[in-house]
């Protein structure tokens, strides 16, 4: 009897997650791991920050905590806080409760309820990523049925900068209404801060901000907040994927936050409601330990000044790292202009090699990296940066792009 | 912050000062209408306004203790301990999860022995709880089963519907509760089946059905699973009470590892949100038992798509717990221990339930109070008879005359045996 599943394919497999298993099985002790996008400390280690171990302990000897159901739309004080930390505490879109939050699976969990919201309940049909962008933009649209999946462009390979022109030309040219997936600070690949376009609003095309890195791209929540505060002040309707994963340390625990801005409480309440439902039919509520720590320590004027602490050396570690291997290739004469290095921002640089060679980098030394030329800055350390420069020299000078 | 961004951050706000309000405000918004009111909240929101001190809240779908109060369970507790010392980071797991915990929750669920784990031939993924678990099948099937219709039995879990429905699956039933009897429908159920289109999916509550409590005895399962075999249906387990129902977890178990022993192939969706009482924390796990490894591959890298787009990869806390409680043995020994006390409770409730009833004078039958197993009783109540318990007694219930059991204790028992004679006489 033939199984009913013959006819299943072996599925493509995810590049970041078959690169860090061949990466685990590499024998040589000098390898190093640029893939995947978890920040690691100078002894190239993970890092639960230390005011997230403090309330995990509190949590733990907290004897009147039970493991009931969140509600649907999460734990209100999360909620409240996450939008808090998005806009600024006290900002008049969240006292109106124009702008409300609802608690999700990470930030791809906030990203899907978005994408599921705008296609299944508004019907858009079409919806923009940047090109390039993070892999699952494009596959989460098209698990949501989109008909519709296009590119703005973004990443000039020339320059290895923004391309604002083309940018520019492909919003105008978007079907007025069209979901455009933007990247709220420090830009997953290229590291390229993005520009809010005016043209979103002439085109009235809806923007969803993807907020993964708050914090952690310069240290500072308020400036890595600004793009979705601009469109706030500027009574723009939209929604933003936060994520906790990074500036919290909380990749493992699922922590994000879906927070949707519109033109009155009345209509946040409904578009709310219609989100609950989604979420009714996909995971039922969301897990309360990494929404509980994350309330936790927002709530709580020490812990959160020691949050802020401890992103800040997240990123200036990053920062640091990001001018040591610019300088290094500077010192070494390697060809091309690398000043990207240092104007891009937060966890990734799009380093603009090509797929060859990055492939003679993981061959000829163990390091690894993305196909794309995207790279972990923080998988750096001031042991390793030496050599990674001197491979990258290598790999610019020996082998053709 | 440099420059190019200062620039265009400046140029935007020009911009913006320009633009009348009436344009950058175009309604997105006109056709969304308020979702639909959820109806156990609306008896739980009805149930916290009311004054009365002998109020009853029996529409709560979580465990309770004697005392009425949310129970975290000892080996739990004991588990988050020891988890707590051992200082673990928070690397992401994996899209599809700890593969300790996955690893454990099947061999629960099937045995230790069964080769389907030996042989390496289940495609299992840790799940967003039971729901997650139904959402990844869902999905899973709807792409690659070559049926899209899936039966469910009359009546099921509310939320049933709503996520096959959202994953793209057409939804049918089949006989299953009958009302003349608050019991199993057995003729009317394999009568049905036996009509069900060859190929078609079957979904099959493990235990401890949801919402009736009604289950089907050792020997009617069998005779369903050779109509199902038969008909080359495709047999998809909820199990969302292993241990729960009976207190014992392999009896609980039963079902599936019947039907897996008749060589039929099979899905699995478990939640450990019951039998753990780690509700909030989301555990539960998915799988498809495949005909070899080489299939179980396959599979396992096509869930992998389906998950990512969801949430990427799931949340680890309650897993780590519930992976420590089942593979350490003391935990293990004290969770079964744990589990078989909320069960004893459940099942003392419903004794002392219809004791009482006779003792009150009632000369209905109410037997299958006792049939019934699980958190969930059909009473067999009528509606105008849930709407004068909700009245003039202030005990919840929903419409259908489903109550929690869970809900009953030693202190109010007598209370609930008096008010349901009060309306029943």
């Amino acid at each position: 009897m033939t199984s009913v599943f013959s006819n299943v394919q072996t599925a493509p497999s995810i590049e970041v997650f078959a690169l860090t298993e061949q990466f685990k099985k590499d024998s040589n002790p000098n390898k190093v791991n640029l893939t995947v996008g978890a920040y690691r400390t100078e002894e190239c280690k993970p890092w639960v920050l230390p005011v997230v171990k403090t309330v995990e302990a509190q949590l733990a000897a907290d004897d009147t905590l039970d493991k009931e159901y969140l509600p649907v739309t999460g734990l209100p004080d999360f909620c409240a806080s996450a939008v808090a930390v998005c806009f600024g505490e006290g900002h008049p879109m969240v006292l109106s409760q124009r702008a409300d939050g609802i608690q999700s699976l990470g930030g791809t969990g906030a990203l899907r309820l978005g994408y599921d919201f705008l296609r299944c309940i508004l019907g858009r049909d079409t919806i923009y990523v940047s090109k390039p962008t993070w892999g699952n933009h494009k596959g989460i649209a098209q698990q949501c049925g989109y008909p519709n999946v296009r590119e703005y462009r973004y990443w000039l390979a020339s320059g290895r900068c923004l391309d604002e022109q083309g940018m520019l030309e492909d919003l105008t040219a978007a079907p007025e209404g069209s979901v455009i997936v933007l990247h709220g600070v420090a830009h997953n690949p290229t590291g390229c801060d993005p520009t809010p376009s005016t043209v979103i609003k002439q085109r009235n095309l809806f923007p969803l901000i993807d907020l993964a890195y708050q914090g952690f791209a310069s240290g500072d929540l308020d400036r890595d907040g600004r793009v979705p505060r601009l469109f706030a002040d500027h009574n723009m309707e939209f929604f933003v994927a936060q994520s906790f994963s990074k500036n919290f340390g909380l990749y493992n625990e699922r922590v994000g936050n879906l927070a949707i801005v519109t033109q009155s409480a009345e209509i946040t309440g409904r578009v709310k409601s219609q989100v609950r439902n989604i979420i009714r039919k996909t995971w039922s509520n969301p897990p309360s330990h990494g929404a509980r720590v994350v309330a936790t320590v927002l709530r709580n004027p020490a812990l959160a000044a020691e949050w802020r602490e401890n992103i800040k050396r997240m990123a200036e570690r990053i920062v640091l790292m990001r001018q040591m291997l610019f300088q290094k290739l500077r010192a070494l004469g390697t060809p091309g202009n690398w000043q990207h290095i240092t104007d891009q921002i937060g966890m990734f640089s799009y380093t603009g090699l090509s797929a060859a060679q990055a492939e003679y980098l993981r061959t000829n030394y163990a390091i690894y990296i993305m196909s794309d030329g995207r790279i972990n800055m923080s998988g750096l350390t001031s042991k390793t940066v030496d050599r990674v420069a001197q491979a990258m020299h290598e790999a610019v000078t020996k082998c053709s792009a | 912050m440099n420059s190019l961004v200062q620039t265009n951050a400046y140029s935007l706000l020009k911009a913006c000062r320009i633009m009348p309000l009436a344009s950058r405000t175009k309604a997105h918004w006109a056709s969304v209408e308020m979702g639909p009111p959820d109806p156990i909240l609306g008896v739980t929101e009805a149930f916290k306004r009311d004054k009365n001190p002998k109020k009853m809240n029996l529409g709560v779908g979580a465990y309770r203790d004697d005392t009425g109060k949310p129970f975290v369970l000892p080996s739990v507790r004991k588990a988050e301990e020891q988890l707590m010392a051992q200082k673990l980071d928070k690397e992401y797991a994996g899209i599809v999860g700890l593969s300790e915990f996955t690893k454990a929750a099947v061999e629960l669920a099937l045995g230790s022995a069964n080769p389907i784990l030996s042989e390496g031939r289940n495609a299992s993924a840790q799940s967003i709880s039971g729901t997650g678990a139904l959402r990844i099948g869902a999905a899973f099937f709807a792409k690659f089963y070559p049926s899209k219709t899936v039966w469910f039995p009359k009546p099921t879990w509310g939320n049933h519907n709503p996520v096959f429905g959202h994953a793209g699956m057409s939804v049918k039933q089949y006989r299953y509760y009958d009302p003349a009897t608050c019991g199993f429908d057995a003729a009317g159920c394999l009568d049905d089946v036996s009509k069900i289109p060859e190929g078609d999916v079957i979904l099959l509550h493990a235990c401890a059905h949801n919402p009736t409590g009604v289950d089907p005895r050792q020997e009617q399962w069998r005779e369903l699973c050779d109509v199902i075999k038969r008909r080359k249906l495709y047999p998809f387990f909820d199990m969302a009470y292993q241990g729960f129902a009976s207190g014992c977890v392999d009896t609980d178990a039963w079902a599936v590892r019947h039907f897996l022993s008749e060589g039929l192939p099979a899905a699995l969706c478990q939640s450990f949100a019951k039998n753990m009482g780690l509700y909030g924390e989301r555990v539960g796990a998915f799988s498809i038992f495949c005909d070899s490894q080489e299939e179980r591959d396959r599979v396992l890298s096509q869930m992998k798509i389906l998950i990512r787009p969801m949430y990427s990869n799931p949340p680890v806390h309650g897993a780590r717990i519930a992976a420590a409680v089942l593979t350490q043995p003391e935990l293990r020994q004290a969770w079964l221990s744990d589990v078989k006390g909320m069960a004893d409770r459940i099942i003392g409730m419903r004794t002392q339930l219809t004791e009482l009833l006779a003792k009150e004078g009632s000369k209905k039958n109410w037997q299958h109070i006792i049939d019934q197993i699980g958190m969930f009783c059909f009473t067999g109540l009528k509606p105008e008879q849930v709407e004068r318990l909700i009245k003039e007694f202030s005990i919840y219930l929903t419409k259908d005359g489903r109550i929690s059991v869970a809900g009953i204790s030693s202190n109010n028992v007598a209370y609930l045996a008096h008010a349901i004679h009060q309306v029943t006489k």
